[in-house]
């Protein structure tokens, strides 16, 4: 596995409520790192992104208005929350974290540590 | 465990073990969050007086949906914009999963419903459209004097 697989590798997670787990896109540049989840039906009061140690953590839980006698015909999403965990790197500074939530869609930026931004080295001769 | 007749078999093997993989996926298809290659992902329902459709379309702006009843079909479209950054800048992608590009799903309704009494809403990335049926399909209750 390189460096940067390892950095947002899944954590298997057992004993929880079943989820979905949602799709994501993870970009890396000189400042930090950005992940966008999509997480369609998530209202900001019912999700949870926090970090516990080494681990981001995603969380969150549907709020659909439905109609009270209402009869599934055909269901693709099939579970009323999404959880997906990461194991962040050294690198990161988990004190430096933002998270946004627009339309369902998840953005979380992670700023690096000082010590961890890419430097020139200029080389003299 | 050992299926086949002729363990060294290599293609059947093969075969056998590709056709685990694949089952041991398709017995639980929700941990696997949306079903990939179909966006938006939907749940259809109904209830006495109308069809509920739900489409999980996150990050749209609502006024780009193209939401459109034809001939009993029901059609939702439109273009979901990517994030991830141009080849030219200093950023390196470690997962794309996301779906980006133009998107088309139809769902063909039943016969009883009023095209013309349709209620569509965008929130929290789920598109909610909503249609009554006609008002003869409906029951009624029939009072006995």
């Amino acid at each position: 596995m390189t460096q940067t697989e390892s950095r947002v590798a899944r954590q298997p997670q057992a004993a929880e409520l079943p989820a979905l787990l949602p799709p994501v896109d993870v970009i890396e540049d000189a400042e930090g790192i950005t992940l966008y989840a999509d997480l369609p039906g998530v209202p900001k009061e019912r999700l949870d992104v926090h970090i516990d140690g080494e681990v981001l953590v995603i969380e969150g839980e549907m709020g659909l208005e439905m109609p009270k006698d209402m009869e599934a015909t055909h269901v693709e999403v099939g579970l009323p929350r999404y959880r997906r965990v990461f194991t962040l790197s050294r690198e990161l500074d988990p004190m430096r974290m933002s998270a946004e939530l627009k339309q369902g869609v998840l953005k979380v930026f992670i700023h690096k540590a000082e010590h961890a931004r890419p430097r020139r080295i200029e080389v003299s001769g | 465990m050992d299926s086949s007749l002729f363990p060294r078999d290599l293609f059947a093997e093969l075969e056998r073990l590709q056709h685990q993989m694949q089952q041991s996926f398709e017995l639980s298809p929700s941990i696997r969050g949306l079903a990939r290659g179909a966006f938006p992902a939907l749940n259809v329902a109904s209830t006495p007086q109308s069809a509920e459709v739900y489409a999980f379309a996150p990050g749209l702006e609502p006024a780009s949906i193209h939401v459109q009843i034809e001939r009993g079909v029901l059609s939702i479209s439109g273009e979901r914009s990517g994030t991830l950054p141009g080849a030219e800048g200093q950023a390196s992608v470690h997962v794309n999963e996301r779906f980006a590009g133009r998107f088309h799903r139809v769902i063909t309704l039943t016969d009883d419903v009023d095209p013309n009494a349709v209620r569509a809403s965008y929130r929290d990335g789920v598109l909610h459209v909503s249609i009554q049926r006609q008002q003869a399909a409906q029951p009624r209750r029939i009072n006995v004097t």
